[in-house]
């Protein structure tokens, strides 16, 4: 059998279609989800917190599939856990970073004990890591279903102070959003999406659902609501269309998914590389006119309106002077 | 509007970190359209004078009101200008989005677009003279376009008070200047008081009325002739101050462990 025909196979497709349908959904509702996140933790710079959470949430799911019990609860709690630390413990980038770097290596070193003392089937151990389509039936579905929901109904309403807080947090605290707040309550929706994520797309290769996406969207415009629905938009056609094009093969479903959220990363890169070429080229001008526009000193004639400087109006005799020393 | 009372109260103020006393017995009240710059060398309690009046952090003796009453977290009457950072953490966003942070950022739920948030901005950017930038990318703004949109960010919630926190710094003296007009033209024309941190005195000098002075521990308050004099300066740093004022401008040296002392050490 050819490289070629093991990668896409397409043999009785109807038939496999129907039977997979389940993971078609699932993979629809992952995209939404993930596409929605991924723009936040564009903004958040979070790439390496998704990393980290997504091992501590295979340490997790494998801990329990050892124990015999459910694996999402497992990939869930372990995600939860290692979002909840991250969060509180790395307010700072710098500080979050270290403590993903320690709690990483450590938490894929359990998963990795955990899958060695598992007896049971290989797939089900490989596919924590690398992704599964067959695993998704009806109950898992509704659990993943009613995961994503929790998060973007969450996400909804901390939409504005979030938004404001990841983008802008030194006005953000001025103006008294509690970043304090939201830091850790994002990491905890992200840790459900990432535990959510890691049934289909598997725990190493999490990162292209919830990184790339919103990385890509964002790279190629800056309005907010734009963004999100290109992101959601590159996610879910790369869950569906990698489960699509796995569904025949024997390979794992993450090359698929990778591969196309790859392609629109490379799409967007190029697209916002020739548009930043073109602009430079063809608005040079323009750029003129604004770069004089700023040099214009400002009007400082007679002001209309209510004068209510008190020099003007006399609200105040002349300041008096005050000096204290220590 | 602004009630009648003045819109900043202090009453024997004091505010210090651990063990360590910032500034005490501070009375300051700042009336509608008064220009208050504060100066002082750094760690001397510029920005925590502005973090009280935001209500971030706690006075640990006396009272201060903001329009009357005390400093309330995320209130609209209060409008704040950060100082421009050549590395602003400001990733993809518009230019009046940012803007629209400043009316409703803080606000639970998603905030559709609709009419009024979109024409408020649009009142806060045309009093910047920003209107042209509207729907330009934050990150491709020069340093004094920034400034001038953060101006209208602040402003979105037509406050009574603006604290700026050194929203000079890192900009060229033309835009300097022109940024200092434009808050100055603000307090003129809609009675906003304003609080200026600023380490250079100079380009708001033609438009200041008050001087906050914080050094060592104490403050001196009145006007710009009798603060920035040599007398008060070399008293409030217990040390020999020289203050030059020639041509409408002001030369401060002496000053212990200031930046441009530093810089001639260099």
């Amino acid at each position: 059998m050819s490289l070629w025909e093991r990668m896409f196979v397409f043999d009785d497709y109807g038939e496999l279609l129907s039977l997979l349908h389940n993971s078609i959904i699932a993979g629809a509702v992952l995209g939404v989800v993930c596409g929605v996140i991924s723009v936040f933790v564009t903004y958040r710079d979070l790439a390496f917190a998704v990393h980290g959470v997504s091992e501590l949430s295979f340490a997790g799911a494998a801990g329990f599939l050892l124990l015999g019990a459910n694996v999402v609860t497992g990939s869930l709690i372990g995600a939860l856990l290692a979002a909840l630390l991250i969060g509180l413990l790395g307010e700072r980038a710098r500080d979050r970073n270290s403590v993903i770097g320690v709690l990483m290596p450590f938490g894929l070193g359990l998963g990795v004990l955990f899958l060695a003392l598992y007896k049971g089937r290989a797939a089900n151990k490989f596919g924590l890591l690398t992704g599964q389509i067959v695993a998704v039936d009806a109950s898992r579905l509704a659990v993943l279903s009613a995961i994503a929901a929790v998060v973007l109904a969450a996400l909804a309403v901390l939409w504005r102070p979030l938004t404001f807080a990841s983008l802008d947090p030194e006005v953000a605290t001025a103006r008294g959003v509690p970043l304090r707040l939201l830091g850790p309550a994002f990491m905890l929706l992200l840790g459900a999406t990432v535990a959510a994520a890691i049934q289909i797309v598997g725990a190493l290769l999490v990162l292209s659902v919830i990184c790339t996406p919103g990385v890509a969207a964002t790279m190629v415009t800056a309005r907010r609501g734009l963004a999100t629905a290109l992101s959601v938009l590159f996610a879910t056609v790369s869950t569906v269309g990698g489960i699509l094009l796995a569904l025949g093969g024997t390979l794992p479903i993450s090359p698929y998914i990778t591969t196309l959220s790859f392609a629109f990363y490379l799409g967007c890169r190029i697209f916002a590389a020739i548009r930043g070429v073109r602009s430079r080229r063809g608005h040079r001008s323009d750029r003129h006119e604004q770069t004089s526009l700023e040099d214009q000193p400002l009007a400082r004639g007679p002001v209309t309106g209510p004068r209510l400087h008190p020099s003007a109006v006399g609200l105040h005799a002349p300041p008096e002077t005050v000096i204290r020393t220590e | 509007m602004s009630s009648p009372g003045p819109v900043l109260r202090i009453r024997d103020g004091s505010v210090g970190y651990g063990a360590r006393s910032l500034w005490s017995g501070l009375d300051l009240d700042l009336v509608a359209g008064e220009f208050l710059a504060v100066l002082g060398p750094n760690g001397a309690g510029k920005t925590t004078l502005l973090r009280v009046a935001l209500g971030l952090h706690p006075l640990r003796t006396g009272v201060i009101t903001v329009d009357g009453e005390p400093p309330r977290r995320g209130s609209g009457r209060i409008g704040y200008v950060p100082q421009q950072r050549a590395t602003a953490p400001l990733a993809p966003v518009l230019v009046r989005e940012l803007v629209r942070f400043g009316l409703d950022g803080g606000r639970w739920g998603p905030g559709w677009p609709s009419r009024t948030p979109r024409h408020r901005v649009g009142e806060a950017l045309a009093a910047v003279d920003a209107t042209a930038l509207a729907d330009r990318a934050v990150a491709e703004l020069s340093g004094g376009e920034l400034q001038r949109v953060r101006v209208a960010q602040a402003l979105a919630t037509d406050p009574v008070l603006l604290l700026c926190d050194e929203p000079l710094a890192s900009l060229d003296a033309p835009r300097r200047e022109a940024l200092s007009a434009l808050i100055d033209r603000r307090r003129r024309t809609h009675g906003t008081a304003i609080v200026f941190v600023t380490h250079d005195i100079n380009p708001v000098l033609p438009y200041v009325d008050r001087v906050l002075y914080l050094a060592g521990g104490g403050f001196g308050l009145g006007s710009a002739a009798d603060i920035l004099a040599s007398e008060s300066l070399s008293a409030l740093h217990d040390t020999n101050v020289t203050v030059d004022w020639s041509a409408g401008r002001i030369f401060i040296s002496g000053v212990p462990h200031s930046p441009r002392d530093l810089q001639a050490v260099r």
